[in-house]
């Protein structure tokens, strides 16, 4: 069996579809359950106050955000050597999701920044290349809502995909790659491990990454199967014509 | 119960509520739109089986 049986449409409704429920609902009882233990049962910081609450929004949906786009450029290099359709469709798919992501971190990272940085706003290169990031999923969308042929907007959106990965790189790497912004550096580094999160609010935290994770999943899921339909639905009608 | 929140609580309660928002819509209108073309691919199979059986 391989993975490219499931690049048929039908296969991957079939299969996807029982899936759909069980991991909504595991998302949505791991966010109610690390949204609740960090909102109610987690101390406020000795620095922050209890503005360090908005850690468990603003970082997993920051995660996720930038996950989105790689998740859309891996599908988006299957559908130009392979042209697989749901591979496209499920990059497009993924866009709105992505966007939502990075807006919630956007304005949650404003909003904590006021009290903490006296701004809501720095043109700080975190925070540039992620507002760029922010565009790229507009434009993404936009592009594919304008082109009335879906091959050619796969391939065109494809192409987009891969120059926004540069901003979806720099948003992960900005604080690396230059010193001189606001923005603190990763909390919860994967490489090497060593975290500058207490244990307190890291587990809350974890849960809450989780319930981000597999949201992404089962909306991705959900919506790919629409595409799919959607798809069907504008042969069918091409064909009856 | 309700934890104080201290002189930040419109700060955390604004950024809760406007992301909690904004998750409820994603989940809302892909949920919508998924019902929504599972029903209209129905009608149109539906239309193709009929006007194949003509």
């Amino acid at each position: 069996m391989s993975i490219w049986e499931y690049a048929n449409p039908k296969k991957f409704i079939a299969t996807t579809t029982p899936l759909v429920p069980w991991v909504m609902g595991i998302s949505i009882s791991c966010l109610v359950v690390g949204l609740v233990w960090g909102f109610f049962f987690t101390p406020d910081d000795f620095r922050q106050g209890s503005t360090v609450k908005i850690i468990y929004l603003h970082v997993p949906a920051a995660l996720m955000a930038i996950n989105a786009w790689f998740m859309m450029l891996i599908a988006s290099l299957i559908w130009l050597v392979r042209r697989h359709h749901v591979s496209a469709l499920a990059a497009r798919a993924a866009a709105p999701i992505g966007m939502v992501m990075t807006v919630i971190a956007l304005i949650t990272g404003a909003i904590w920044g006021q009290p903490m940085w006296g701004t809501w706003w720095a043109w700080d290169p975190r925070l540039t290349s992620f507002l760029i990031l922010f565009l790229f999923y507009l434009g993404y969308m936009a592009l594919w809502e304008a082109i009335e042929d879906s091959d050619t907007a796969a391939d065109l959106t494809s192409v987009l995909c891969l120059v926004g990965s540069v901003f979806a790189v720099l948003s992960r790497y900005a604080v690396q790659f230059w010193n001189q912004g606001l923005h603190q550096g990763t909390s919860v580094p994967v490489a090497t491990g060593e975290r500058s999160v207490s244990d307190v609010f890291f587990v809350p935290l974890l849960v809450c990454m989780i319930g981000f994770g597999l949201l992404f999943l089962a909306l991705v899921l959900m919506r790919t199967a629409t595409e799919v339909r959607a798809r069907r639905i504008k042969a069918l009608e091409a064909r009856m014509r | 119960m309700f934890p104080d929140l201290g002189e930040y609580g419109t700060e955390v309660l604004t950024a809760y509520g406007v992301s909690i928002g904004l998750l409820v819509a994603i989940i809302a209108l892909s949920m919508r739109r998924s019902r929504k073309m599972r029903a209209q691919l129905d009608a149109v199979e539906a239309r193709k089986d009929a006007a194949r059986g003509e």
